[in-house]
C-alpha cells in the first residue's frame, strides 16, 4: 500500500478513497466537477498516521489520556495541554514534511502565498454529531515550514480538553482517530458571506438566501456583525427582497501581506450593499449548482476576491470556500400553502374574494 | 421586486390633491376642453378628494385633446360594464375616469364584502361559460369584431352635392346627404363603443385567470418574481407579433430577390415602392407586400388612444423604414428572427422547475392553473390587434376625413382640428355644416371655431409641458383591486416606491419587467413620432411603449417605462426580443434625459443614473 500524504482538489482523486476527510472531500468533489473552489490540496490521515506512528507518539499520548477522569475539569484541561505540546514538539516526519511543502509550493510561484490551514477529521459534520468549529483553523499562513507547522497545530486540535470531552459524551471512541487537513489558498475576499438553498425563515424551497459582509467571512459566520440579506428566486436566480445593514468592521489583508487585520469600514461603504446584483445573481447560481450536484438543501461559505473586476468577464468571481448539506428544513415539514386547489371559476371565485385579506 | 432600505422620514405619505394642482402657466380654463363628468368637479370635492386615482400613463402617455376623450370614457364604460353587468366578478364592478390637466386618473371601483360573496354564484354560471366554451365563444368574437371593422370602412364622409340627384325625386326618397353624414358620424361613434365592448369582452376573464396562477404561485413560492409567472404563461407564437414577423419576411424576401438596393435607401417611401415596381421581379415583392398589408398593416406605431397614431398602412415610410433596418441587418449576418425555440425552451425549463420544487397535488393544481391561463392568454395579447391597432386605425381614418371635410368647408384651420372638439361638440358642428348647407347660407362654424381652436391647441401644448403625478390623493393601505394590480400594474409595492421616488433624488425602482443588465444614452420618446431618433445602442426611457414599436427593439439595449406591469406591452416585447426592462418606475421619462447614460437592471427592477 503506497503512502499519499497529500492529495490535490484538482486532482481528480476518488473523493470516498481519498483518505481526507469530510471537508476536503467536499471540495474534491466540486473542484472535480468544475465549480470554481481556490486551489488547495488535502494533508491525508495517512500523513496523521505516519506523524503518530513514526516516533511512537500513539503510544505516548494512548498513555497519558488512559484513564482520564473527564469530570475533572483543570485535570483534563492538564492532561490535553500535555499532549498538545508533545504532538507540536514532535518534528514532522520527513516525507510528510516534503509532500506538504511540495504541494504548497505548487499553490504560488513565490512560495509564500497565504493559505488557510483547516482541519478535515472524518468524523466531523456526520449529519448526527456536529463537531464543526470543534478544531483549529488557521488564516493567513505563509511559508512552508509555517504550513507545515500549522498542519501539526490542526492535529494537536484535536487534543483540546472541549474535543475530548465532546468525543467521550458522543460515544466516539479514541481509538483509531486520526484527522486530515485542507490547505487552501486565501482569498483576499472584497465580500464573503453564507448562502442556503432553502429560505431558513419558512422552508420555501425556491429561495435562496444569501448573507454577505465586506471583507473575510470569518465575522460574519460567526456573528459578530450583522450582514447584508439577500433574498434570491431560484429559479430565475433574481433577487426578490435584499436587506442593506450598516456593516461597521471588516476582516481583511493587511496591507503589507503579514496577515489580516479587522478594521473600521469608512463611512461612505456602510451601508452600500456589499454585493452587485450581478453578484447576487452569481452567488445563487453558484449555491444551486452545489445544491443539483448533492441533491439535497446545502449551505455553503463564499468569496469573492478583492482583486477581481465589476465587470471582469474573465474567469468566475464567486468562489465555493465549503459546502455542507442543510440540516434544519431538509428534516422538517414545511407549512402548507393556502393555495385555492383546481383551476377554472370557482378557484378563480375564491382568489379574487381572497384578495382583501391578504398581505399585499 | 426589490425592495431596497427606503429613507424612512421627510417622505410623502399622500399624493397632491387634484383640487390644489396650479395649471401650469397658459392652461388657465382647461377644464372647458374636456366633458363635465370626466373632469374633478368642485361641487364633488369631499367625494373624489376621498378617492385614490392613479394616472393611466399606461394607456395615454401624452395630454388628451377633447375628441380623444372617447378612449377613456369608452374604454372604462366596456371594461365596467363586463365586471358589473355580465360576468359579475365578485371583488370589482369597474373603474372611474376623470381628467386631470389632460392626463387620465382612474379610481377602481370595489364591492363590499357581503356583495361580493352573493355575486359568487352568478359569476360562476357566466364566467364559467365562457371558460367552459371559450374557443367557440372566442371564433364568434372574430366574426363580430371583422364584422365591426368591415361596417366601420364602409363609412364615407364625402362631400355634399350642390343639389340632390334626379333619380331621387323620381323614387320619392325624401331625404338628403345630410342623412348619410350625420347618420354615418353616429355610426362611427356607435361601432367605436361596440369595438369597446369587444375589447373587454374576454379580456376581463383573461386576467382573471392569470391572476388566480398569479396568487397561487405567490402563495406557493413567496415573493416570485411577476416576470417568472408571466414567463410561464407567456405564449411565442402570437398575432401581435405578426406584423413585425411580416416585416422580416419582406426584408428576406427582398435579399433573396436581389432588391436590397432599392429597399436600403435612406427615408424610404412611395418612391421606393414606384422603384421597386420597375425592378426586374420587384412585382413578386409587391404581391408579398400587398398580401401582408391586409391585414398585418393595420397596425399604429402608437397605442389606437390618439387621432395623430400613424399606421402601416397609411403610411409606407414606417414599414419601409423597419425593413430597410432589417436588411441592413441581414446583410451584415444578423438573425433578425425571434429566438423562438429559446424563449420555449427557456419557459419550459422555468415552469419544470417551480414543478419540480411542488409535491405532486400541488402540481397538479400548478398544472390545471396553467393550462387556463395559458388558454386565455393569447387573446390577452392579440385582442390589441383587433381592437386598438385594426379597428381603432380605421376609426381615426374616418374622424380624420370627417375633420377634413369640415376643415375644407371652412371650421378650422388644420386638416385635423376637429380634435380640439369633443365628440359632442363636433355633432353640433356637423350639424351646423349640414343645416348650413340645407338652407342655402353660411353655417355659423366657420367664425365661431377657428379663434376656439386656436386658444384649445395653445392650452393643450401648455399642459403638454408638465408631466402628470403618478397618483392623485391618499392612496388606501393595500392595493387589492385585481383590475388595478394585474392590467395596471398598481401594487402596494408601487405605490410606495412613488411616494418614496418624490422624496429622493437617487436612482429609480420599477418592476423587473425583463431580465438581464445593459448600460448606455437614454433616448427619451414621448410619442411614437420621436421614434425616429432612436439610435443604435441608445436605452429607450418613455411613458410607456406600443408592441408596435417592436423594430426598434432591433436597435436599442433596454426599455424603461413610467407605467406598465409585468404584462404590459413593454415587457412582453421585451422579453420577447430578450431585452432587459424596468416597467412601473413612475417618473423615468421626466427625470432622465436623453443623452444621460444609465443602467438598466430588468432583474432587479432597477434603473440607476450614470452621470
Amino acid at each position: 500500500m503506497t503512502h499519499q500524504h497529500t492529495v490535490a482538489f484538482d486532482s481528480g482523486a476518488d473523493p470516498s478513497t481519498a483518505r481526507v476527510g469530510g471537508k476536503c472531500a467536499g471540495l474534491l468533489t466540486m473542484t472535480g466537477c468544475g465549480i470554481p473552489v481556490p486551489p488547495g490540496f488535502a494533508v491525508t490521515t495517512d500523513a496523521f498516521d505516519a506523524m503518530l506512528d513514526g516516533g511512537g507518539l500513539r503510544a505516548e499520548i494512548g498513555s497519558l489520556s488512559a484513564g482520564l477522569d473527564l469530570s475533572d475539569t483543570a485535570g483534563t484541561e492538564r492532561r490535553t495541554a500535555e499532549i498538545r505540546r508533545l504532538v507540536t514538539e514532535r518534528p514532522v516526519p520527513p516525507p510528510v514534511a516534503m509532500a506538504v511543502t511540495a504541494a504548497y509550493q505548487v499553490l504560488g510561484d513565490a512560495g509564500d502565498v497565504p493559505v488557510a490551514v483547516r482541519s478535515s477529521a472524518a468524523t466531523e459534520d456526520l449529519p448526527t454529531v456536529s463537531f464543526a468549529g470543534q478544531y483549529d483553523t488557521y488564516l493567513w499562513v505563509r511559508g512552508a515550514d509555517a504550513v507545515v507547522d500549522a498542519v501539526r497545530r490542526c492535529w494537536a486540535s484535536l487534543w483540546t480538553a472541549r474535543a475530548v470531552t465532546y468525543r467521550a459524551a458522543n460515544g466516539v471512541s479514541e481509538q483509531g482517530l486520526s484527522m486530515a487537513v485542507g490547505v487552501q489558498r486565501m482569498v483576499d475576499a472584497r465580500t464573503a458571506g453564507v448562502a442556503l438553498t432553502v429560505n431558513p425563515a419558512d422552508g420555501d424551497p425556491s429561495k435562496i438566501v444569501i448573507d454577505a459582509g465586506w471583507g473575510l467571512g470569518g465575522p460574519l459566520v460567526s456573528g459578530e456583525m450583522t450582514p447584508d440579506n439577500y433574498v434570491v428566486d431560484k429559479v430565475l436566480l433574481v433577487p426578490v427582497r435584499t436587506t442593506v445593514s450598516p456593516k461597521h468592521h471588516e476582516l481583511v489583508a493587511a496591507p503589507d501581506g503579514s496577515g489580516l487585520v479587522r478594521r473600521a469600514v469608512e463611512e461612505a461603504r456602510r451601508t452600500v450593499p456589499c454585493l452587485t446584483p450581478a453578484e447576487v445573481t452569481e452567488v445563487a447560481g453558484l449555491a444551486k449548482n452545489v445544491e443539483r450536484h448533492y441533491g439535497c438543501p446545502q449551505d455553503i461559505e463564499w468569496a469573492i476576491a478583492r482583486t477581481s473586476t465589476a465587470d471582469g468577464d474573465s474567469g468566475p468571481r464567486v468562489l465555493l470556500l465549503q459546502a455542507r448539506p442543510e440540516t434544519f428544513w431538509s428534516r422538517r415539514p414545511r407549512a402548507r400553502a393556502a393555495v385555492v386547489p383546481g383551476a377554472g371559476v370557482s378557484s378563480i371565485a375564491d382568489t379574487m374574494l381572497g384578495l382583501g385579506t391578504l398581505p399585499t | 421586486m426589490a425592495t431596497q432600505s427606503r429613507p424612512s422620514s421627510g417622505q410623502r405619505t399622500s399624493f397632491p390633491s387634484p383640487y390644489e394642482q396650479p395649471a401650469p402657466e397658459g392652461a388657465e380654463g382647461w377644464q372647458s376642453l374636456y366633458p363635465y363628468n370626466m373632469l374633478f368637479q368642485p361641487e364633488r370635492r369631499a367625494v373624489d378628494e376621498a378617492k385614490f386615482w392613479f394616472c393611466d400613463s399606461q394607456h395615454w402617455p401624452t395630454v388628451l385633446k377633447p375628441f380623444e376623450t372617447i378612449g377613456p370614457e369608452l374604454s372604462t364604460k366596456c371594461l365596467g360594464q363586463f365586471n358589473t353587468r355580465h360576468f359579475l366578478v365578485p371583488p370589482a364592478n369597474g373603474v372611474e375616469c376623470r381628467i386631470h390637466q389632460g392626463y387620465v386618473y382612474h379610481h377602481p371601483l370595489t364591492v363590499e364584502r357581503d356583495e361580493a360573496a352573493a355575486r359568487v354564484p352568478e359569476f360562476r354560471r357566466r364566467a364559467g361559460y365562457y371558460f367552459a366554451h371559450w374557443d367557440a365563444l372566442l371564433d364568434n368574437w372574430k366574426r363580430k369584431v371583422l364584422t365591426t371593422i368591415r361596417e366601420l370602412e364602409a363609412l364615407r364622409f364625402t362631400e355634399l352635392p350642390d343639389v340632390q340627384p334626379y333619380e331621387e325625386i323620381e323614387r320619392g326618397v325624401g331625404l338628403d346627404a345630410t342623412e348619410t353624414l350625420l347618420g354615418g358620424y353616429d355610426q362611427l361613434l356607435a361601432l367605436c363603443h361596440r369595438a369597446w365592448q369587444y375589447h373587454f369582452e374576454f379580456l376581463n376573464l383573461g386576467y382573471a385567470a392569470y391572476l388566480d396562477l398569479f396568487q397561487a404561485c405567490g402563495q406557493w413560492f413567496p415573493g416570485i418574481p411577476d416576470q417568472a409567472v408571466a414567463t410561464m404563461v407567456q405564449g411565442v407564437d402570437m398575432e401581435l407579433f405578426r406584423p413585425d414577423d411580416e416585416l422580416k419576411r419582406l426584408a428576406k424576401l427582398a435579399v433573396e430577390l436581389g432588391l436590397e438596393h432599392l429597399l436600403t435607401v435612406p427615408g424610404p417611401g412611395q418612391d421606393t415602392l414606384d422603384a421597386v415596381a420597375l425592378a426586374p421581379r420587384g412585382r413578386d415583392w409587391l404581391d408579398a407586400w400587398e398580401a401582408a398589408r391586409d391585414p398585418w398593416f393595420n397596425f399604429t406605431s402608437g397605442n389606437g388612444f390618439y387621432a395623430d397614431d400613424r399606421y402601416w398602412r397609411d403610411d409606407p415610410a414606417l414599414p419601409l423604414g423597419y425593413i430597410r433596418d432589417y436588411v441592413l441587418r441581414l446583410r451584415r449576418g444578423e438573425n433578425v428572427d425571434r429566438r423562438v425555440t429559446e424563449l420555449v425552451a427557456e419557459r419550459d425549463r422555468i415552469t419544470g422547475e417551480y414543478a419540480a420544487l411542488l409535491d405532486p397535488a400541488q402540481r397538479t393544481d400548478l398544472e390545471a392553473k396553467l393550462r387556463l391561463a395559458r388558454k386565455v392568454y393569447p387573446y390577452v395579447e392579440n385582442h390589441n390587434f383587433y381592437i386598438e391597432h385594426w379597428s381603432m386605425g380605421v376609426f381615426w381614418r374616418k374622424t380624420r376625413q370627417l375633420s377634413a371635410l369640415l376643415h375644407r368647408a371652412g371650421f378650422w384651420p388644420g386638416e385635423s382640428d376637429m380634435l380640439y372638439l369633443t365628440r359632442d361638440e363636433a355633432r353640433g358642428a356637423l350639424f351646423d355644416f349640414a343645416s348650413g348647407w340645407a338652407r342655402g347660407s353660411a353655417p355659423v362654424g366657420p367664425d365661431h371655431w377657428p379663434p376656439e381652436v386656436e386658444r384649445r391647441r395653445r392650452i393643450v401644448r401648455a399642459l403638454a409641458t408638465r408631466r402628470p403625478e403618478p397618483a392623485l390623493n391618499r392612496p388606501p393601505a393595500a392595493v387589492t383591486e385585481p383590475f388595478s394590480i394585474m392590467l395596471w400594474g398598481i401594487t402596494s409595492e408601487q405605490v410606495r416606491s412613488w411616494l418614496a421616488d418624490c422624496a429622493t433624488t437617487g436612482d429609480l425602482r420599477g418592476l423587473a419587467a425583463s431580465p438581464g443588465r445593459a448600460d448606455g444614452p437614454a433616448r427619451i420618446v414621448h410619442s411614437p413620432a420621436e421614434l425616429d431618433l432612436v439610435r443604435d445602442g441608445e436605452i429607450l426611457v418613455a411613458p410607456v411603449t406600443a408592441p408596435s414599436w417592436a423594430p426598434v427593439f432591433g436597435r436599442i439595449r433596454a426599455t424603461v417605462t413610467d407605467i406598465g406591469g409585468v404584462m404590459s406591452h413593454a415587457a412582453i416585447v421585451c422579453r420577447e426580443y430578450s431585452l432587459p426592462a424596468v416597467t412601473g418606475t413612475g417618473s423615468a421619462s421626466t427625470r432622465i434625459r436623453t443623452g444621460q447614460r444609465i443602467l438598466v437592471d430588468g432583474t432587479a427592477g432597477t434603473v440607476t443614473l450614470l452621470d
